[in-house]
């Protein structure tokens, strides 16, 4: 034997398998094992699909009652036929781990405060604000309700063992590409990640409120109540609302009564700060829906369309399936993560939601004893609060310990450790919703059975958190839409500023009655229709919250579209759900040639005024008009806002466009339309436009020089994975559209799932979403959809029962399931 | 003759070793230090043997699944390691990978069974 070459090679051997089995760092990130990687047998090469797979099986698990069937059509879509609905959800659990395990498991982490498990110390911050809102919480209360509830109890029972029998089936070397990428392993589903999940969906659309409650008191407490009120006013002189105008409310039976110390406490100006959140949903997270009666369609049956606006992602939110049992037959988006179909229809009804951009979270100021928050001041006495420690994992690192604070008036989100910096010492507490818990689910599993109008108001009464306008049309005729969830009797503006949490006056009066949420069925214009505007005007008597939750401007254009459509098919919908006329600009373009004086411009700016001039004020993706309205808007913002909120160096939100735009088609003043930073001169709207069309200009000119001025190119749609990897994302997408526009696609952000349902016999719907049914990014089925979405092409949906299925050539694959 | 039959070894058992998942994905090494060692050959013969059989299964493994996969997830994973999307340049990294391990292996093996002679 050599013993030093021996000794050496060794050595080498050694270290090359440790240096290839550990992730390296690599700036800020770090590698996947790299031998682990690239080993052709365990690593990523096995999450190469071949082009030209079977997914045809035999697959046998245990806990099923009896056998189940699946026909997997060509586009990977699973229409399950189970001779039990446990059964089909056990199935449905199966699939969506099949095709999106890795996902379903990471939304969960999110919404649980456990990412720093996974990604390491970076999202600390993230981690502990979940923990912090009360997510845990929140889907345990929701565990709870379960237990009163077996039926759904059941459902959500047998999915988890579903999700379990395909993760027990997984071999080490088939786990999903991610997995190996970030280097971790896929954990036992439970039903609580269902409910977490589904909190993670409340705390998408409802909130916003965690930074909107802090940046509204910080600019209340900059330019005081009175110019406050006008800046951010409620009221919106341009609504449509959901409930069309003129609608008679009965009397309030909650009478929500404002505390004595208003003025004093509430809306006094103070100079303090408010913190801003390291986390806040889009603020476009909206949606469109409508149903048409069959007074205006062509075939005199309903036809309802739904398109809900969240941020677009790959591995998609969604997952098509059609579940067939013998109680239920139904087809439709559902979420990887939770059973039954969300947005869909069956045999006899189809719905939709949008959200109802309600405030159902608020802060309150929380004075405690001494800094180990033991003990509270409340209703004139020391109250104690329960000391919660939360541990977070940490990857590559000891764990670390958050400890919270319960109170009666929710868990203190920021406190002196965390956010510190600029919470300037306060203990803000926050009560949410959605921390109640919510039997939201039985919502969908009785919609996904209901057979007519009065099925679906029994479902939709369960819904609390979050709001949403669901609308529905049925076979038989009828159409609907009702505004349901849990929402507060609140006084005027209660809850858009950090509250006083030392007394009992500011606390949540009590909660409107589900019978008292707007509503309406079969009106006589032959439509029913929701955007995320106001569901009412103001004859409605409860407060609905703060106008800059309500977009506007969808509304009226899908009304004003709806009115004038009569013999409507179901290519109208589709051609309306893609359309991309501006009514923002429309309404904006005369303001802004109402105080333009076109003789100071160059005869550059006026070029880009030319351009503005002739556009045709559609967002379609070869339109330079929509880029020049965009950028000469945005500069008009700033030549009248900046100069006021520049020095507040608080977070501060600004005024909606619709504020300026309103008062700019008014003939009075406009608010701050003079430039502070001047003291001299006096400036006023001519000054302004002059003033954002100079600073536009070149920003304009470098676009149009480089060929970006095209609004498709201007814009620059993406669908990113959810780990923001751009060679697993759709970038440089063409498609127009935007805010404020039908076709409601921003830059990262728009329509997640279009479906249009023609109420025929035998249901004739159309769809389609911005990814694939596959997850896995190693897959032809990843991103399927994509080029057809861009397009505002649509898939008809194959909705079929078993015997037609197995007769219709566009089913590809079968799947039998077995118990063992 | 040698020579051919050890690659043919190598390739063989890191093969076979590979498909239980459950193991470590190095495994191999202890095929290839074992093979070496029963197959008497220069240290620089075992080394090569060890690369050659190693890195001819990851790259022929690799290329079989890329092919069946039309370079779908190859060019992807190629941005992010980085290779400027080229999957030829990934195939080759993994066959460079499996192949240094299969050979510092080998050598081992080589260097355990070799006697002073030499």
């Amino acid at each position: 034997m050599r013993i030093v070459p021996l000794i050496i090679s060794a050595a080498l051997t050694t270290g090359l398998v440790a240096v290839l089995n550990t992730p390296l760092s690599v700036g800020k990130t770090k590698t996947p094992r790299l031998g682990y990687f690239l080993s052709p047998q365990q690593g990523f090469w096995q999450n190469a699909e071949p082009e030209n797979k079977s997914f045809d099986a035999n697959i046998v698990v245990d806990g099923l009652q009896d056998k189940v069937e699946v026909l997997m059509d060509e586009r990977l879509v699973p229409h399950i036929y189970a001779n039990n609905d446990n059964d089909a959800y056990y199935t449905q659990g199966f699939l969506h781990a099949k095709f999106r395990l890795w996902q379903m498991e990471f939304q969960t982490y999110v919404a649980a405060g456990r990412l720093s498990e996974i990604v390491g110390p970076d999202r600390i911050a993230t981690d502990r604000f979940f923990r912090r809102l009360g997510m845990l919480e929140g889907a345990e209360a929701t565990m709870k309700k379960m237990a009163n509830n077996p039926v759904l109890q059941a459902a959500v029972t047998s999915y988890a063992n579903g999700v379990n029998a395909y993760i027990k089936s997984l071999q080490p070397s088939q786990i999903p590409f991610e997995y190996k990428l970030l280097d971790y392993k896929p954990e036992a589903w439970t039903p609580i990640k269902t409910y977490l999940f589904l909190m993670f969906m409340s705390y998408d659309l409802t909130g916003r409120g965690t930074t909107t409650d802090l940046q509204m008191t910080n600019s209340k407490n900059y330019f005081g109540y009175e110019d406050f009120n006008k800046l951010y006013t409620n009221v919106q002189d341009s609504l449509d609302p959901i409930i069309p105008k003129g609608t008679v409310y009965e009397k309030a039976s909650v009478a929500a009564v404002a505390p004595p110390t208003l003025d004093s406490l509430y809306f006094a100006k103070t100079g303090s700060v408010a913190p801003n959140a390291p986390e806040a949903p889009n603020k476009n997270n909206g949606s469109n829906n409508w149903a048409i009666a069959g007074t205006k369609t062509k075939s005199g049956k309903p036809i309802l369309a739904s398109d809900p606006h969240l941020g677009l992602n790959l591995p998609s939110l969604w997952y098509e399936v059609q579940i067939t049992t013998p109680t239920h037959s139904t087809y439709g988006a559902s979420f990887p993560g939770s059973p039954a179909v969300i947005i869909g229809f069956n045999d006899s009804i189809a719905w939709g939601v949008t959200n109802a951009g309600r405030d159902v979270l608020d802060y309150y100021d929380i004075k405690f004893k001494d800094t180990t928050m033991g003990e509270y001041w409340f209703d004139g006495a020391w109250q104690k609060s329960v000391i919660k420690e939360e541990r977070i994992k940490i990857k590559g690192q000891p764990d670390s310990i958050d400890r919270v604070a319960i109170t009666a008036l929710g868990p203190v989100m920021y406190d002196k450790s965390y956010n510190a910096n600029g919470s300037d010492g306060k203990y803000l507490a926050v009560r949410w919703t959605a921390q109640d818990g919510s039997s939201g689910l039985q919502t969908f599993y009785e919609l996904n059975r209901a057979k007519n109008f009065d099925d679906y108001m029994s479902a939709i009464n369960h819904w609390t958190c979050p709001g949403q306008n669901f609308a529905f049309a049925s076979v038989s005729g009828d159409i609907a839409i009702k505004q349901q969830g849990a929402f507060v009797a609140r006084w005027n503006r209660q809850g858009d500023f950090i509250m006083p949490g030392e007394d009992s006056s500011y606390l949540w009066q009590g909660m409107i009655p589900a019978s008292e949420n707007p509503m309406i069925k079969n009106p006589e214009r032959g439509f029913v229709s929701s955007a995320n505007q106001k569901s009412t005007d103001s004859t409605y008597p409860y407060y609905l919250g703060a106008a800059n939750a309500f977009p506007l401007y969808r509304g009226i254009i899908i009304n004003k579209k709806l009115n004038a459509m009569f013999g409507v098919t179901p290519q109208d919908v589709q051609a309306l759900q893609t359309n991309n006329d501006n009514i923002f600009a429309e309404m904006a373009r005369p303001a802004i040639f109402k105080f333009l004086n076109e003789s100071r411009l160059n005869a550059v700016e006026k070029k880009y005024v030319d351009y503005l001039r002739n556009w045709n004020l559609r967002n379609d993706i070869d339109e330079k008009g929509a880029s020049v309205f965009k950028a000469i808007w945005d500069s008009l913002e700033v030549a009248v806002w900046a100069d006021e909120f520049k020095n507040a160096k608080l977070p501060l939100q600004w005024p909606d466009e619709s504020t300026l735009l309103e008062q700019m088609l008014k003939d009075s003043v406009v608010l701050f339309e003079d430039n502070i930073t001047t003291p001299n001169v006096k400036e006023t709207m001519v000054d302004a436009v002059t003033m954002a069309i100079r600073k536009a200009t070149p920003q304009l000119a470098q676009m149009e020089k480089e060929g970006r001025l095209a609004w498709g190119a201007y814009k620059d749609t993406r669908v990113n994975h959810l780990l923001k990897i751009p060679s697993l994302s759709r970038l440089h997408l063409p498609i127009g559209g935007g805010v404020h526009i039908i076709n409601a696609t921003t830059g990262n952000h728009g329509p997640s799932w279009r479906m249009v349902v023609h109420l025929v016999d035998g249901i004739e719907a159309y769809g389609v979403y911005p990814g694939g049914q596959n997850g896995n990014p190693g897959s032809k089925y990843y991103d399927t959809f994509i080029d057809n979405w861009a397009a505002g092409k649509y898939y008809r949906l194959l909705f079929l029962s078993k015997e037609a299925a197995q007769q219709n050539s566009q089913m590809k694959w079968r799947l039998t399931f077995t118990n063992s | 003759m040698k020579f051919i039959v050890a690659i043919f070894l190598h390739a063989f058992l890191a093969f076979a070793v590979g498909l239980y998942s459950q193991f470590p994905w190095w495994l191999f090494v202890g095929t290839s230090g074992i093979v070496a060692f029963f197959i008497m050959d220069t240290p620089a013969k075992s080394f090569f043997a060890g690369f050659l059989g190693v890195g001819a299964l990851w790259a022929g493994l690799a290329f079989g699944k890329d092919l069946a996969n039309a370079h779908l997830l190859s060019s992807k994973v190629a941005q992010i390691l980085p290779l400027g999307g080229s999957y030829v340049a990934l195939i080759a990294v993994t066959a460079v990978v499996g192949g240094l391990l299969g050979g510092f292996s080998a050598l081992t093996g080589a260097f355990m069974r070799s006697k002073s002679t030499k």
